[in-house]
Parts: structure tokens; C-alpha cells; sequence
């Protein structure tokens, strides 16, 4: 009992390996992205471990990038588009905390980029790696609850199912519903689920320069696309993909084309629309850039408590 | 006016530092100690260390205090530290007729070799509240009188069964018995799985969900024909084959509930007619849970035994993927984290669909009243 | 247990084990996501036993554990140094059979046995084949062939010597039924290039 009680007390912070996970661990996840990098799209199975952080809440994208991280790197991590939500804050801290690396808010100056449901708006570089959370990789689940059978598809290039569930939204909806999660085929061999990005964001997987990882931990799954690969958003010849238009700029820098969150002011109707992602935001107001809410102090009060 | 949401770092500082306080409760009143987790909520305790897949008593007390008696969060801690701890390899099976017997009882036979020993069990207790208990520093219960320990081995009952050929065998015959089992923590689970996966899933499953799966097949979703063959629970010897030496080391012993469920089989034309087995073994004293893995286990054995599939318990896909509450706790609960980017998207879309049903509808109207007039 | 005590200790393994191994997979994984691209691997201090090389070496010892079946060829699994060493430092089970590679390690480039004789995995489960690692003199000189696909902007030519004659029709081949195949990784004593199955490969004479 002694014994034990020690190991209780001795596994206090600093102690453990660089980046948390054992060596072990890490060669077992690594080979796996190199699989998945050779077979770009396909998902590989890989023995994901219990992070010290719950299933669903990134920790297949902090297994990958706890196993490609080096001393030298500088990290930035957002959710939602955010570097300040609480989760990427608390993301990053545990890379601040296990990895002592750097760390950034800013797009350009990271070379991993840990995201949740965003790609950042400014263009990725051919150096810098952005590391996916995914929830749920398989992207033919909500058409086939069974992994024998996704399985199967997969190995026969068997899409049938997902173009006719979009044909189905068409057809009830006059145009395809899927708003986020939308599918896409990478190099014209697998279909991928884009982790749950909005579609807007799709166009940018497409030819990226930079290395795309995706890691989705409850699920035990791996999958990557290499910079400078064709991805397409699946589509139909009279039902183009398109990604979504906002019909105004971001309120506060002024920006357009980019993703934007509503606000609501109030409860009588009263909403604006702001930059999604907070550093393409933060870098325009201070280049000088206003929106129609101008004048608002660059660093923002805090609300939240 | 509009203030960027700042300061999440701030928050969740706050936000713990709030949790110990709770977590502590008035400081009036005695702080729990590990001991006395370990030794009056020790049902508590197995149970974490069952599903938590670590055999420590102290860390599992020290997991329920500082999950707050949450057992799912503690499950969950146990399982993050020991993910963290190196592996040297596997220990050899556990002999559990060479059990310490606490406790065993069968329900197919009125006596057998070993007898029936009931040992401590809330069975046949009258479930009213002890107001004594209520009572601070009451009296200690009284001793029990306890028997010797017994120097025979006890058989178990599924080998006095073996015996006359009228149970199938524990390793179906042409498998070898020291093939390599499978680890789900080292290899992602992949179908068809094998029942040392299966069986492995299971014994790390969740309690209330292998108890409702359980349930449902005596209620005729897949019907097993079940008979508590027998339920031992004690003490058994680990031991750990050491490459250097040549030879098994023992490293200690450990507490297990063991279930073995007799199960009917009407054979086929490659079996006579014979009893089939279902299996429940964890750590501590956990009956209703052993019990729940051992029908859990036959159902899901259904295609290997050639019957008719289709019930919940039976769908080796459904069972082995929504077991581990660890697993599933978190993902539910990862509904509390912000998706307001997708849900932007959906706000969009559904004030889109409304545009254009509006639309439908308006035309729909014009072009009945035009052809009404 | 007393073969290991008797023979000579090992060669020690990489210098810092951690940042090391973490700075060679960095290396391989930038050169499978860039193929045909020579990557700098920089072994600094570090020594293998002949014939195999630092580079290789540096790259089994990051990647390779308990887990993953190295395949060796002859000259590699006729040197007990070799064998020693890498059982010492990864644990690894060492296989003579190709078709249960996860790994192979290839001294003499020139007499690589047929690609096809390796693991290539299943359509199922196409990460279940061999990743190889080739040791060759040179990735410069004369471009034998050019690659496309993943990872490459617009067409690359790439060469690496020496090769069989056979060897990039062989390839080409394995690559066509992609998602099966095989992996590449072809290093000299400075540098690491990757071609994975993904990479659609054209042979100059065709």
C-alpha cells in the first residue's frame, strides 16, 4: 500500500514526458500519420489513449499534436475560430504546462495549428501543419451506422449512399442541406469528413500549402491530407457547391468574405455580425481596418466570467 | 455595446478554484480520509477500479474523493493516470479455482464440493434504512464469526460440469489455449472482434449500461436460458511470467467477482446437445456487474452459437461501441462546449428555408386566387 | 538471455531519445508529405552499425518498437551487430517474412527484393502494409522519373541510385492499385526522401 500511496502523491505537475504522452504512444500514433499522409483521406485506426482531458472535447487532435511537436515549434490553438474560448485555452495551457513550447494567437507566426470547427481566414503556409479535432471521422456514419459496412464502401469507392442522401436534400429542400461536416473527396479516391467546419471553409482544404492532420480520439482514427491536394466539396452538375454569403462585412474591422458570428445585442431583434476568427480580426483593426461598431478598444473587456 | 468575450484563461482559473472549494464542503465538518473510502465505500471503490482497468484500492479512494463521489469522473480519472503507466507485459491467467473464497454460491445445485458460502452480501437483507448508522460514532457491529480458510481448492461448478462433457469447453476445441489475447488498449477495436476483446470491453464496460443490456435479454431480446451456474468472489493469486528467470513470479493477490453463467444449447450437427457458458469476471466485489457481463457475453456470442441475431445485446457493433462511460460521457458532455459556428451555418440555412417557403406559400396563394377569380 | 550478455554491448541508441526521435519523424513525415523532395536529416553524433547507416538507423530507432516486424536484407540480417543493436533499442521482432513487414530495412538498394513480395495491406485496412526504408547513395543526378500527385505542386522529376533496373516500373505498378501498396523512404547518409503509394510516378521511356 505504500507503495501506491506514493505513486499518488509523486505524479505531480512537471513530471511528466515531454508532451504527456509516453515514447510508446507516440511511435504507435506517428507511424499512423505516416499512413495516413501516404493514403491521404483514409481514415487509419489507431489505439487512442485516455488523455487526461474528456473524449469529445479535442483529444484526438492533442494525441496528434502532442506526437508531432518539437521543442521548436510555436503552437496556437482555436476553437470556434477563437484563441480566448475556454477550451483552447485550456488546450493550450496543457501544451504550455507538458511541452513548455511557445505559444501564439497569431496565424502567421505558429507552425501547428490546433483547430476546432474553423480554418483560419489568413491562407496557411507551406511550413505550418493545422491539426484537426475531429468527433466523428467516418463521414457515411448518419447513413450507415455500422463500421463493417463504412468499411467496406470505403474499399470499394462506394459512394453511392452519400450522393443520394445530398440528391434527397435537393429534392425536399431545393438545394443540399448540409451546412458543416460537409463531405469532400480528396485526391478523387476517399471521401472525408472535413471535421465539423462549416462548408465555408471547404475551398480551403483544396490545394492547401500547408499539411493538414486530423485526429479523432473517441473514435480511434487518423487521417491527413498532404499540402497541394485536390479536395472537392461533392456536388451535383446542376447543384453546384457553393459556401455560405453573408450580406454584410464584420461589423467591427470592416472585413468581407470571411466567416462572421452573429451577435445578439438585445432581445428585440438587435444582432451583429463579427469576425469568426478572432486574430484575422484583431490583425485588421490594427492595420487600422473599422467595421459600422468602429471604435472599439483592441483589447477587449473582459464579460466573461 | 459589443465587448469581445475575453478571458476565458481568468474564468477557468476561477472555475476550479470554485470546484475545490465545493469539492471540500463546510470545513466544519471531518475531511474524508483515503482509508476511510477504502474501507466503507469499498463497492465504490471496486467499481472504479473495475472500470477504471486498475487494480489500487488508494488511488480509486483517492479518485472518489476528488471526483466528489461522481464514480464516472473518478472511472475517468483512473484511467487517465494510468494510460501514463509503463508496461512491463501481461500477467498469466488468473487461476480463480485456486480462489480464497469469500464468497460462492450457485443456484444449479443445492450442494456441491466446497458448499454454498454466503459470505458478505446484501442478499436476503431487509433493504429498511439502519437509522444506527445515522448515529455518530455508534456502536461497532459485532464481530462475525468467520471459518477457517479452506485448504481444499473449490471446484468451480462448470468444471464438475466439464467433467461428464455436458458443458462445452472453455477454449472451443482446435483453438490453442495460450493463443495471444488481444488488447483493446494497445489496438483499436476493429469487427468482427473476438471474445477475449469482447470480454475485455466488457469488464471495462459501464455498469448501468451492461446491467440494462443484461436485463433486456431475460425480458426476450435475445434469450439465453440463463442459471447462475455460480458467483465466487475472493482472493486469487497474479502471477507474471518473467522471461529471465524462466518462470512464473507471483506479484500479489487481488480481489475478483467471477460469474459463470450456464446457459442452454440445443447443439448442432457439429455439437451434441450441450450447456454453453457466459463469462463475468471483476476486480473487488461487483456481483450485479460480473452477472450483467456474463449474459452480455453469451448474447453477443449468438453468431459463433449459430442462432438467430438481431436483439440490442446480440449487436456486437452496438455493444463494444457504447460500453466505456468514459468514452460516452464525454462526448455527450462535449455538447456543453460552443458550436456556435455551426450553428451559424444552421441559423442561416433555416432563416433561408423560411424565406423560401414563405415564398412558395405566397406564390402558391396568388396563383389560387388568380385562377379562383 | 546469456547470448546478449557474452557478445559485445551495443552501440548506444540516439544521444536524447525524446527530441531526437520526435526531430526524425518531423524529417520523414515532412519527406512523405513532399515526395521526391530530399529532406536534411542530421544525425549529429550518432553512430549505427554497419552496413547500416546512421540515417536508417535514426529513422528505425524512431519509429520502430515491439509492435512493428522489421524485415532485414541479407547484409543486414547477416550482421549480428545489426540485429543486436536494433533489438536492444526498439525491441523490435525481426521477421523473415516480407509479407508480415510492417517495416523494411534495405542496405543494398541494388538487390531489392520485389516490391510486391511486401505487405501491402488490404483494401480494408491499406495502412496494414511495409513501409521501406532503402538505403541509397544518391537522390541527385539523373531524374528516372516524375512525380505527381499529393504533396506536389505541379510535376517533380526524382532519382535515386543506385536502384534495379526493374524498380520504377515495379513501382508504378504497386502504385496503380492504390489504396494498396508500399511506402518509400529512400535515404542517403545526409538526407531522407519519401514516396508514398499516393505519388502517381511516370517512367521517362514511356
Amino acid at each position: 500500500m505504500n507503495a501506491q500511496a506514493d505513486t499518488a502523491t509523486q505524479a505531480g505537475e512537471g513530471e511528466y514526458n515531454f508532451a504527456y504522452l509516453d515514447e510508446q504512444t507516440k511511435r504507435m500514433i506517428r507511424r499512423a500519420i505516416l499512413k495516413a499522409i501516404a493514403v491521404p483521406g483514409y481514415q487509419v485506426p489507431f489505439a487512442s489513449r485516455e488523455m487526461p482531458m474528456p473524449y469529445g472535447w479535442g483529444t484526438g487532435g492533442v494525441q496528434v499534436t502532442a506526437s508531432i511537436l518539437g521543442r521548436d515549434d510555436v503552437l496556437k490553438v482555436i476553437d470556434q475560430g477563437s484563441d480566448d474560448t475556454t477550451n483552447a485555452v485550456s488546450i493550450r495551457a496543457f501544451f504550455e504546462k507538458t511541452a513548455q513550447v511557445a505559444t501564439t494567437t497569431r496565424t502567421d507566426e505558429a507552425t501547428i495549428i490546433q483547430t476546432r470547427h474553423r480554418i483560419p481566414e489568413k491562407a496557411l503556409k507551406e511550413d505550418q501543419i493545422i491539426v484537426y479535432q475531429v468527433p466523428i471521422p467516418e463521414p457515411l456514419r448518419f447513413l450507415e451506422p455500422r463500421e463493417t459496412e463504412t468499411r467496406k464502401m470505403h474499399a470499394l469507392a462506394e459512394y453511392g449512399l452519400m450522393h443520394v442522401k445530398l440528391y434527397e436534400d435537393i429534392a425536399r429542400h431545393g438545394h443540399i442541406a448540409t451546412t458543416y461536416a460537409y463531405p469532400v473527396k480528396v485526391d478523387g479516391r476517399y471521401v472525408m469528413d472535413p471535421s465539423p467546419t462549416p462548408k465555408f471553409d471547404n475551398p480551403k482544404m483544396h490545394e492547401m500549402d500547408a499539411l493538414q492532420l486530423f485526429g479523432a480520439g473517441r473514435e480511434k482514427r487518423i487521417y491527413a491530407i498532404p499540402p497541394h491536394t485536390a479536395v472537392e466539396s461533392l456536388d451535383f452538375e446542376d447543384y453546384p457547391f457553393e459556401i455560405q454569403k453573408f450580406d454584410r462585412p464584420c461589423a467591427i474591422c470592416g472585413a468581407e468574405n470571411v466567416y462572421l458570428d452573429e451577435v445578439v445585442l438585445d432581445d428585440r431583434g438587435g444582432r451583429m455580425f463579427v469576425c469568426s476568427d478572432t486574430d484575422h480580426c484583431e490583425e485588421r483593426r490594427a492595420a487600422g481596418h473599422t467595421g459600422e461598431a468602429g471604435g472599439i478598444p483592441l483589447k477587449g473587456e473582459e464579460t466573461a466570467r | 455595446m459589443y465587448v469581445a468575450v475575453k478571458g476565458g484563461e481568468k474564468a477557468i482559473r476561477n472555475a476550479h478554484r470554485l470546484l475545490a472549494h465545493e469539492r471540500r464542503g463546510d470545513r466544519a465538518v471531518p475531511d474524508l480520509t483515503l482509508a476511510q473510502i477504502v474501507e466503507q465505500m469499498a463497492l465504490s471503490v471496486a467499481r472504479v477500479m473495475a472500470e477504471g482497468s486498475l487494480y489500487d484500492m488508494e488511488l480509486a479512494a483517492l479518485a472518489i474523493k476528488q471526483a466528489r463521489g461522481d464514480l464516472i469522473e473518478a472511472i475517468f480519472l483512473i484511467r487517465a493516470y494510468r494510460t501514463t503507466l509503463p508496461r512491463f507485459g501481461y500477467s498469466e491467467p488468473l487461476d480463480t479455482a485456486k480462489m480464497r473464497v469469500r464468497r460462492r454460491i450457485s443456484a444449479t445445485y443445492k450442494d456441491l464440493p466446497g458448499g454454498q458460502l454466503l459470505g458478505p452480501t446484501f442478499d436476503y437483507t431487509h433493504r429498511l434504512l439502519d437509522f444506527k448508522l445515522a448515529a455518530e460514532g455508534g456502536e461497532a457491529p459485532g464481530t462475525p464469526e468467520l471459518a477457517e480458510a479452506a485448504e481444499e481448492d473449490m471446484p468451480r461448478v462448470t468444471d464438475l460440469l466439464g467433467h461428464e462433457g455436458l458443458i462445452e469447453p472453455d477454449v472451443p476445441e482446435g483453438e490453442i489455449e495460450d493463443s495471444e489475447t488481444g488488447d483493446l488498449t494497445r489496438e483499436p477495436l476493429s469487427f468482427p472482434a473476438g471474445r477475449d476483446i469482447r470480454l475485455q470491453n466488457l469488464a471495462r464496460g459501464d455498469e448501468g449500461f451492461l446491467l440494462a443490456l443484461g436485463y433486456s435479454t431475460q425480458r426476450g431480446f435475445g434469450r439465453t436460458h440463463p442459471f447462475a451456474g455460480e458467483i465466487r468472489l475472493g482472493e486469487v493469486e497474479v502471477e507474471f511470467f518473467a522471461e529471465e528467470l524462466g518462470f512464473a513470479v507471483p506479484l500479489g493477490r487481488i480481489s475478483v467477482t467471477e460469474c459463470q453463467m450456464i446457459n442452454q444449447f440445443q447443439g448442432s450437427a457439429k455439437a451434441p446437445p450441450q450447456f454453453s457458458r457466459g463469462y463475468g469476471l471483476v476486480f473487488g466485489q461487483g456481483e450485479r456487474k460480473a452477472m450483467s457481463m456474463a449474459l452480455v457475453d453469451r448474447a453477443l456470442r449468438s453468431r459463433e452459437l449459430g442462432e438467430e441475431g438481431g436483439a440490442p445485446a446480440q449487436d456486437e457493433e452496438f455493444v463494444l461501441s457504447h460500453s466505456d462511460n468514459v468514452q460516452a460521457t464525454g462526448f455527450v458532455e462535449h455538447l456543453k462546449l460552443p458550436h456556435y459556428v455551426d450553428f451559424q451555418a444552421e441559423l442561416a440555412l433555416v432563416r433561408q428555408m423560411r424565406r423560401e417557403w414563405e415564398e412558395r406559400n405566397r406564390k402558391d396563394k396568388a396563383d389560387a386566387q388568380e385562377a379562383a377569380e | 538471455m546469456s547470448a546478449l550478455l557474452e557478445a559485445a554491448a551495443p552501440l548506444p541508441g540516439l544521444p536524447d531519445p525524446v527530441h531526437d526521435s520526435q526531430a526524425t519523424f518531423r524529417t520523414v513525415m515532412n519527406a512523405l508529405a513532399r515526395p521526391g523532395q530530399p529532406q536534411k536529416l542530421d544525425t549529429g553524433d550518432f553512430k549505427a552499425p554497419a552496413p547500416l547507416s546512421n540515417t536508417a538507423a535514426a529513422i528505425a530507432l524512431s519509429l520502430v518498437d515491439y509492435d512493428t516486424p522489421v524485415w532485414l536484407d541479407s547484409a543486414l540480417a547477416g550482421s549480428s551487430e545489426v540485429r543486436q543493436f536494433l533489438r536492444f533499442h526498439t525491441g523490435c521482432p525481426i521477421t523473415a517474412d516480407r509479407g508480415e513487414a510492417s517495416f523494411a530495412l534495405i542496405s543494398d538498394a541494388e538487390r531489392m527484393p520485389p516490391l510486391a513480395s511486401f505487405n501491402q495491406g488490404t483494401l480494408e485496412y491499406p495502412d496494414r502494409s511495409t513501409t521501406i526504408i532503402a538505403m541509397v547513395d544518391r537522390l541527385t543526378g539523373p531524374k528516372a522519373v516524375t512525380l505527381s500527385g499529393p504533396g506536389l505542386k505541379t510535376p517533380a522529376g526524382f532519382g535515386a541510385n543506385p536502384l534495379p533496373l526493374s524498380f520504377w516500373a515495379e513501382l508504378a505498378t504497386i502504385h496503380a492499385q492504390f489504396p494498396r501498396g508500399v511506402d518509400m523512404l529512400f535515404v542517403t547518409k545526409k538526407q531522407v526522401a519519401g514516396l508514398p503509394r499516393s505519388t502517381r510516378i511516370e517512367t521517362k521511356d514511356r
